[in-house]
């Protein structure tokens, strides 16, 4: 069965201290594995389900995107060169009935452009962070659970990984590779985040690792394989499960800042940063504040959710820890 | 103590030869030949593109190239730039000023902006001001550096015209100016910045003031100021400082970003305009300031911690 670890997961204290779950004297006990608990205690906070709503508005957005197209007309990338879109001067329009965003410096539509580009922030974002994940886990896991040579190794890679500066080299990747879609920016942010994912599952692994029950399992003849993912992994789905949610945000972001300079998804397909980008022309002289607003904002609500909605589910798992919002 | 930093150094020796060998297999898997090419310029005949690619020494074998390299360094020289013929030292002894400044500056500022207002909402744990606080660190926190910048550029430079938007005036040629060019760019690093301290200072801080030895020296009659900032701020820094260490280093590194929001150029712009033209020796210079200051910063984070908490001791 689950063993409840309510380590401190992410807002420091030291790994390893286990904490008795509350029981209510009188009731009959359940066995709720902390999962169960960790949720329940989710969606009594009200932050967190209020953002996972407005998340979910976002995914409806992007899903829906072409029905914004539909409804207003405009395609993400057709270029609308009447005064109605762009003036006589090449500048873009600002927000009217025809475009309730305004235009941009080509005369497209923000609006159908800012939910189309909902779709790229959010596949690269779970895909992203799917991939740092599974791949800091299973690195911590390996590297907890063996230590010696193995360990050693992987250790320095990790010490790499963080020493290197990740935008630098997520520039020379996307140099390198060329030509650039959502697949290649998955990897190249997943293939430098898993690094300090990896470092910390190493720690809880480490402290598991020495528990009686994984010495009991390898007493039994467990092998190691079956010890680290049929013992250990469960243990550790609590941490994985916060680091995805914290992690979000931060894949989202990177994202755009990736395409913010030039490098991520290419145009013509409408991407939050790259319409950041686009609006950068027009900033200096104070003029077309819709076209940096409205992408600006859809990126801050975005990254703003899954913050909160982070915040929400590492307190849940972690009782402990202090709260956002005190009720 | 001595041998702490010795085996520190050593290991981070060792991350910085598998940081520079990794640069080195990256160039070579990209197309080396696109530099001799673009030298050359767009008339040129086959003959010549060949020619630069065999002077750069580009066609020798790899280990020979990063062979080189590494004598070069241990000899100060970091080569030259491919395109301009400047060497590598120089152009980054020009960037770095811009880059330090914008550095020293941002961080001095959310420093204090983020652990006195982190230290205050501790203090006035779950009050009005607390919470208004604590919301407002997460919007800074989820903005990003690109989108901040840009709508204080919209607004202070574009709309009030109070302040410039760009270029980077040296320190020298007039402080005033070189002040009023970076206020921006500071404030963007800053308030993002301060909104993970305050948060990072405001949790350690509570669990720091539900200790024991904080009861005790509140039960000694200690006035409640020198319990907060003589015995609960000491050791509630510790994690304040880990995070000062990581983001400084990351900084010098190249604040990438913001430096491309107010065209400064310092490491950052340097950085992806060589990486834009293959600029090998520049390319691995800048890394080796990213890489040196993120190892050095976590030294000097590491014996930081023995300083601020006395039952830390190294080994």
């Amino acid at each position: 069965m689950t063993q409840g670890i309510n380590d401190s997961l992410v807002a420091g204290g030291e790994p390893g201290i286990e904490e008795e779950l509350p029981q209510v004297p009188g009731k009959k006990i359940e066995g709720r594995s902390p999962l169960v608990l960790a949720f329940a205690r989710l969606r009594r906070d009200r932050a967190a389900v209020i953002s996972f709503w407005v998340i979910v508005a976002i995914a409806v957005m992007a899903i829906a995107a072409p029905v914004f197209g539909l409804i207003t007309g405009h395609g993400p990338n057709h270029q609308y060169r009447d005064p109605g879109a762009l003036s006589a001067a090449g500048l873009p329009h600002e927000p009217s009935g025809r475009f309730l965003f305004g235009t941009d410096d080509q005369g497209r539509d923000i609006l159908v452009r800012v939910a189309y580009g909902a779709r790229v922030s959010l596949v690269v974002g779970l895909g992203a962070t799917a991939v740092t994940v599974v791949l800091g886990v299973l690195v911590g896991l390996v590297t907890g659970y063996f230590r010696g040579i193995v360990d050693t190794l992987l250790a320095r890679v990790i010490d790499v990984v963080l020493a290197i500066p990740y935008l630098l080299f997520a520039i020379s990747l996307a140099s390198v590779v060329g030509h650039v879609n959502e697949l290649v920016i998955i990897l190249i942010i997943g293939g430098f985040g898993w690094a300090s994912v990896g470092r910390i599952i190493r720690g809880q692994v480490i402290s598991i690792r020495e528990r009686e029950y994984v010495e009991a399992a390898r007493s039994l003849g467990a092998s190691d394989w079956r010890i680290i993912f049929v013992d250990i992994l469960p243990n550790i789905i609590a941490p994985a499960i916060v680091y995805s949610t914290l992690l979000l945000p931060v894949s989202v972001v990177a994202e755009a800042a990736l395409s913010y300079l030039g490098i991520g998804i290419q145009p013509p397909t409408a991407d939050w940063g790259q319409m950041i980008s686009g609006a950068q022309l027009y900033v200096n002289s104070g003029v077309a504040w819709w076209y940096l607003f409205f992408p600006g904002m859809a990126l801050v609500i975005t990254t703003l959710a899954f913050n909160i909605l982070g915040d929400g589910v590492r307190d849940a798992f972690d009782p402990r820890s202090d709260r956002l919002f005190a009720k | 103590m001595i041998r702490f930093l010795v085996r520190r150094v050593l290991q981070g020796v060792v991350v910085m030869f598998l940081v520079t060998v990794a640069i080195y297999l990256l160039f070579f898997m990209g197309s080396p030949m696109a530099v001799a090419r673009r030298l050359a310029g767009r008339q040129a005949t086959e003959d010549l593109v060949l020619r630069i690619y065999h002077n750069l020494g580009l066609d020798e074998p790899l280990y020979k190239q990063y062979g080189h390299f590494v004598w070069r360094l241990l000899h100060g020289d970091l080569g030259h730039d491919y395109y301009s013929g400047v060497p590598v030292t120089t152009v980054l002894k020009q960037a770095a000023p811009i880059t330090l400044s914008l550095a020293v500056g941002s961080a001095v500022l959310w420093l204090i902006i983020g652990v006195s207002l982190g230290v205050y909402s501790s203090v006035r744990a779950r009050t009005f001001s607390d919470r208004a606080l604590t919301a407002g660190a997460l919007f800074f926190y989820s903005t990003p550096v690109f989108v901040l910048g840009l709508a204080l550029i919209f607004v202070f430079a574009g709309k009030l015209r109070v302040l410039p938007f760009t270029d980077y005036v040296g320190i020298t040629q007039s402080p005033w100016e070189w002040f009023r060019h970076l206020i921006l760019p500071w404030f963007t690093l800053a308030l993002i910045s301060a909104a993970v301290y305050l948060r990072l200072s405001r949790s350690s801080m509570l669990d720091v003031l539900g200790e024991d030895y904080i009861r005790t020296a509140r039960s000694k009659g200690l006035s409640e100021g020198r319990v907060i900032f003589r015995h609960a701020l000491r050791s509630a820094l510790t994690p304040v400082v880990t995070q000062f260490g990581i983001d400084i280093a990351v900084l010098i590194g190249g604040a990438i970003i913001t430096e491309t929001v107010f065209g400064l150029p310092g490491l950052g712009w340097e950085a992806v305009h060589a990486i834009d033209n293959q600029d090998l020796p520049l390319i691995v210079g800048i890394v080796i300031i990213a890489a040196a200051a993120v190892v050095v910063m976590n030294i000097i984070v590491d014996m930081l911690y023995a300083v601020l908490d006395p039952r830390v001791r190294l080994h």
